[in-house]
């Protein structure tokens, strides 16, 4: 089959989104269990960011490819949404979506759309900064400040707030996304039930522990 | 029962169409919505009125043809049934029903209530068969042994009618979970996994071709499907498709 026919069919794109979708989950892993030291330890979350932000495997090879895997997800969640529209170009003047699908599934391009906006925010609290930080003003290693810099974020209740509507779409976006990333890639078979219960913990435990992370640090600095 | 109806209507596939309601009376509980459109049908005719065109054929709900998107959901609220074996029970009387055709570009309106979907027919065209020798030399299919778990999930999958329900209920108007089917009742048989390669790239290049939607796993389909056909089919077939292409 020509590579060409291979990237236009709808199934390449729907395997390449699940793909996409399962990557982004692990790093959302990754960064909910470092975050969550936070409420433990400062000093382990210190040490940890500091790791991961000056690792140069992580610096220059995986964060690289995790932010081209977001544009990459986003851009073929738009392109996919508006395709699929077209393909139903009068709608029904009585749909009942609810009686054989959930609001989450139905709506993963709302959902989607927020957490873009919230990785826009994210990337100007933290992302910039750190770029500016240690790129563009080239400071001086510091072990101590990560601790710091994100508490003091979360000093404002507007951002404290903003984050956790966000992480209440992102939770709804998991809800359909995990266990439809793993349909996509063909696996669906006696154990699909335990991973759909899987599939539902980790979209209620992360989403739900980053809230827990942000109001946490509001009410204690 | 009293009812009012809203029912789409469109004189030919170039005219713009638009909805119309009729008020209906003396429905019993037992009739088929078909039956009660017969009866719509009938005054319509007494009246000097255009009747209102919908498909239909065995009314045994196994041929596939009839269709209607009634009440935001295809074959209606009942699960598991056809247009043809839902009844007026499952409504109330003076609710107000909509009756609409299946929607999608694929499936383009033909008249009132009835759609195209020979798009479904080119899809089997492009592999939803397999090629015997007929010269008298056939081998009984019997003579060869099929793990049973394969065979019912074989026989499950060829249950599809090719009815459009799937396509009119998932919010994509995708068609793979009858892609699926037809892709899955081979791919189980040692009969069709001689061409299996062929037939998965073949038939979803169709499918794709025809303009349907893409999948994202609403599982809308599953359950509106009046045979029950499983996503674990479209699930079989992403995985034919993706090995195929590798193969390719």
């Amino acid at each position: 089959m020509a590579k060409s026919a291979l990237l236009k069919s709808s199934i390449a794109k729907k395997v390449a989104m699940a793909l996409s979708g399962l990557f982004l989950m692990l790093f959302l892993a990754q960064h909910f269990f470092i975050n969550m030291t936070s409420v433990f330890s400062s000093d382990t979350f210190n040490s940890i960011s500091h790791y991961m932000g000056n690792n140069p495997l992580v610096q220059f090879v995986i964060q690289p490819i995790l932010i081209v895997g977001v544009i990459f997800h986003f851009i073929m969640g738009f392109v996919l949404d508006f395709k699929n529209r077209s393909a139903r170009p009068i709608a029904y003047a009585k749909n009942n979506g609810a009686a054989n699908s959930s609001w989450a599934s139905r709506n993963m391009i709302v959902t989607g759309s927020v957490v873009l906006a919230f990785i826009a925010l994210h990337f100007y609290d933290f992302w910039f900064p750190e770029m500016v930080y240690k790129y563009v003003d080239v400071s001086p290693l510091n072990e101590t400040r990560y601790f710091h810099e994100m508490t003091e974020k979360f000093e404002s209740p507007v951002r404290t707030a903003l984050y956790s509507i966000s992480f209440l779409l992102l939770s709804l976006h998991l809800w359909h996304g995990f266990n439809s990333s793993f349909q996509s890639v063909g696996f669906n078979n006696k154990y699909s039930k335990s991973l759909h219960t899987l599939g539902y913990a980790f979209a209620i435990v992360v989403p739900f522990g980053f809230i827990f992370i942000a109001l946490f640090h509001h009410f204690n600095h | 029962m009293k009812l009012t109806l809203k029912i789409w209507r469109q004189k030919n596939a170039a005219a713009e169409g638009k909805i119309v309601e009729y008020p209906i009376d003396h429905i019993e509980p037992d009739m088929s919505f078909l039956e009660m459109l017969d009866i719509l049908n009938d005054e319509l005719i007494m009246k000097g009125d255009e009747p209102v065109a919908f498909d239909h054929d065995c009314r045994e709900g196994i041929c596939g043809m009839c269709s209607l998107y009634i009440n935001g959901e295809a074959h209606g609220p009942d699960r598991g049934v056809t247009t043809c074996q839902l009844h007026m029970r499952m409504f109330k009387d003076g609710d107000t029903i909509f009756i609409e055709p299946f929607r999608a570009k694929a499936f383009p309106v033909i008249k009132d209530l009835v759609v195209d979907r020979s798009s479904f027919d080119r899809i089997q065209h492009a592999g939803g068969f397999i090629s015997v020798n007929t010269s008298g030399n056939t081998i009984d299919a019997n003579t060869i042994p099929i793990n049973k778990k394969d065979a019912d999930d074989a026989f499950d999958a060829a249950a599809c009618i090719g009815c459009g329900a799937c396509v009119a209920s998932c919010k994509n108007s995708s068609a793979m979970l009858f892609v699926a089917a037809k892709v899955s009742q081979y791919a189980l048989l040692p009969q069709g996994r001689i061409e299996a390669t062929d037939r998965v790239l073949n038939m979803v290049s169709q499918m794709d071709a025809e303009g349907f939607g893409n999948c994202t796993n609403t599982g809308a389909c599953e359950v509106e499907c009046p045979k029950g056909i499983s996503l674990e089919n479209i699930a079989r077939m992403n995985r034919e498709y993706m090995s195929a292409s590798l193969k390719g």
